[in-house]
């Protein structure tokens, strides 16, 4: 709220003199400057040597082959991860297009509509979700709902299996254990992260612009179209990012239930793997080029999250020049 | 609080010396007979196929002697074995041979087998409470060319049996295994003319496959899937309350996965002189052919006397005593020929 605000000089302090103040505000800057540079140091550090420890996987592939190839057989010292790419894609894909509309629905109820008392209740709740851990998600979806939803599953592959185009998305199945479920998972672990910074965000859309909108007439869902919505555009795209982080990053849940095959299938009912999930799965007994193309897998990993990142940031960059155009 | 917590870690220190000098001079005592027994602290890591076994046996061995602390870490064989070859570990627990990138150097140490334990092929078909599979048509499953529970070598093995046509769906692994190793072990030996997917700790399963994590993941995989089928150690097969298949041996029998089977299976094993021995499809008409071995790797030279007489101590216990408890934990025991054997290995490999 005030963050946009330009600070006012500090009113002067006697410290104790100049010399000694100005002292303080160089160790000051010294200490946060050093914190800063830590984080880059350890991601740098991280970078480093996991790339040399997964060279000789990239060495033995290809890089292109490593990223592109589709056999994944550890058996016959084959790494292609493809499979796990597809995986980590089309699962955080699937979990972000249940979790951002939800997440900014809750935000929205929260911020515009609902009562004081019930909204900080929700907030409880919501916050509470977050810090559930992951094994627990994961396994509440592979003792409870994968049991359950399995015929849900195989009930909707028979509804829409006249319809060309959704009939392979959504075959026939035998397990629970899948694409949709692991994204399903990941979508629930998402939403507390998108709907707090969602309503941060939310927050500082200054009443006079809502005010405004209102005295144009505005209904109250005009009035989140026309002045939340716009105002909070880079902000909401930052938070789906964070919620898109978590979900490709997530392991343990995603590996307990998307059913370990390093196959992929256009067929979200059947079982497939990611990125992450592959790492935690085999580590334990693998050893040699095996263990290589793991930690490789890992650096992949880190760079396809940079590059989304990025991305992101172009996208957030162009809509906002757009948006700000047509308003000013 | 810097200070204090430096304070504190110092006293924990100088109590743990204390403690350590106290049991010194109390080990000798209590067991007046058989000498002065070891103390000090073993730490091992390795397998997780065997640490039911093994949990159960430091736990008994801490009231034989209480002055020495053994640790078994059940990390899996692969980071057991690199712990190993990095020295981090003073003994390691495999279900695999040491090969040339497992980062241990030959010459450095010496396999003792500890016990063995069949892997059972478990199924989920309401109606079908026995059933029986040639080696080739269990490769055929496995393999993915045999798709539905039908199926005519299906049939025409268990005549007795009504099959539905139900899909079947494989529980496989998902977590790279010594379990899978040896499956997949035993259907290449059994079966190479149809198991055409080699062996190792991951396999490239067909498309009707699902995995789960470790054994108990397999387990419920079989449990909530009707037309499920896969491998599982006896242990979590019998807590999960599986029904098993009998699997055809060498010799032409149908045998169900019992310690007995395989316990059959280790006396018709060939063991190699580095005592590495394969009990997979071993001959013998009681003998269940899919029975994994399982091995400690110890050290040739050990840098302290102590972890030395530490770790002979241990292990001898496991291969005497211990072995009683093996049948309890669902493990199969060595013949006593085997276990004479490993017990001159471990002499020989760690003198007094």
């Amino acid at each position: 709220m005030t963050a946009t605000a330009t600070p006012e000089a500090p009113a002067e302090v006697d410290l104790g003199g100049e010399a000694r103040s100005r002292r303080a505000d160089w160790g000051f800057r010294a200490l946060v400057t050093a914190a800063g540079l830590t984080v880059l140091a350890v991601l740098g550090l991280i970078l480093v040597t996991t790339s040399l420890r997964g060279w000789p996987a990239f060495e033995e592939e290809g890089l292109l082959g490593f990223i592109t190839g589709t056999r994944w057989a550890p058996n016959d010292d084959v790494f292609g991860t493809f499979p796990m790419l597809y995986g980590t894609l089309v699962t955080s894909l699937i979990a972000m297009i249940i979790a951002v509309p939800v997440s900014i629905g809750i935000a929205l109820f929260i911020t515009e509509v609902a009562h004081r008392r019930t909204r900080k209740y929700i907030v409880t709740v919501i916050d509470l979700l977050a810090t559930v851990p992951s094994v627990v998600f994961g396994l509440v979806a592979i003792l409870v709902v994968v049991p359950v939803i399995t015929p849900a599953y195989q009930g909707f592959a028979n509804l829409v299996s006249p319809v060309p185009g959704l009939n392979a998305i959504f075959d026939d199945s035998n397990t629970g254990r899948n694409y949709i479920t692991a994204a399903l998972v990941l979508a629930i672990m998402a939403i507390p992260i998108i709907t707090s910074i969602a309503r941060e965000v939310f927050a500082t859309v200054p009443e006079t612009d809502k005010q405004a909108a209102y005295a144009l007439g505005a209904t109250r869902w005009e009035m989140v179209k026309g002045a939340i919505l716009p105002h909070s555009f880079g902000g909401l795209v930052g938070a789906s990012m964070l919620g898109l982080g978590r979900a490709m990053g997530e392991t343990i849940a995603v590996a307990l239930v998307i059913g370990g095959a390093t196959s992929m299938s256009a067929n979200l009912f059947e079982p497939g793997n990611t990125m992450a999930a592959i790492i935690a799965q085999q580590w334990g007994e693998s050893s040699g080029l095996h263990q290589d193309a793991l930690i490789a897998i890992g650096v992949e990993l880190f760079a396809i999250t940079v590059i989304i990142n990025f991305l992101a940031r172009v996208v957030v960059r162009r809509a906002e020049i757009k948006m700000k155009g047509a308003h000013s | 609080m810097k200070l204090n917590r430096r304070a504190i870690i110092g006293g924990i220190t100088a109590g743990t010396l204390a403690f350590g000098l106290a049991a010194c001079g109390g080990g000798g005592d209590e067991e007046g007979g058989s000498g002065d027994l070891a103390s000090g602290e073993i730490n091992a890591s390795g397998a997780s196929f065997p640490d039911a076994f093994y949990a159960a046996a430091i736990e008994a061995y801490a009231e034989v002697n209480p002055d020495l602390m053994v640790s078994y870490n059940a990390t899996g064989s692969g980071t057991g074995k690199s712990e190993f070859g990095e020295g981090l570990n003073d003994f390691a627990g495999t279900d695999s041979l040491v090969k040339d990138d497992d980062g241990v150097e030959a010459g450095s140490f010496q396999y003792i087998p500890t016990v063995a334990a069949p892997i059972t092929v478990s199924y989920n078909l309401p109606g079908v409470d026995a059933l029986q599979l040639p080696q080739d048509v269990l490769a055929g499953i496995f393999g993915g060319t045999v798709t539905t529970w039908n199926d005519p070598t299906i049939a025409a093995a268990n005549p007795d049996a009504t099959l539905p046509d139900t899909a079947i769906t494989l529980a496989v692994r998902s977590d790279g295994s010594g379990t899978t190793t040896n499956f997949s072990k035993f259907l290449e030996a059994a079966s190479p003319d149809v198991w055409t997917l080699g062996s190792g700790d991951t396999i490239e399963w067909p498309g009707n496959a699902v995995a789960g994590e470790k054994n108990t993941g397999v387990a419920q995989i079989i449990q909530d899937t009707e037309g499920a089928i896969g491998y599982v150690d006896l242990a979590d097969a019998t807590e999960s309350g599986l029904v098993t298949a009998s699997i055809e041996n060498a010799d032409g029998a149908f045998i169900a996965p019992t310690l007995e089977g395989a316990t059959a299976a280790l006396d018709g094993a060939q063991v190699e002189a580095d005592l590495s021995y394969n009990p997979l499809n071993a001959a013998g008409a009681e003998a269940y052919p899919i029975t994994a071995p399982t091995y400690i790797l110890i050290r040739t030279e050990y840098d302290d006397p102590n972890v030395a007489a530490g770790v002979k101590e241990f292990v001898n216990y496991l291969l005497t005593d211990g072995q009683d408890l093996a049948a309890e934990n669902n493990f199969a025991a060595l013949p006593t020929g085997l276990r004479d054997q490993a017990v001159e290995a471990l002499n020989s490999t760690i003198a007094d």
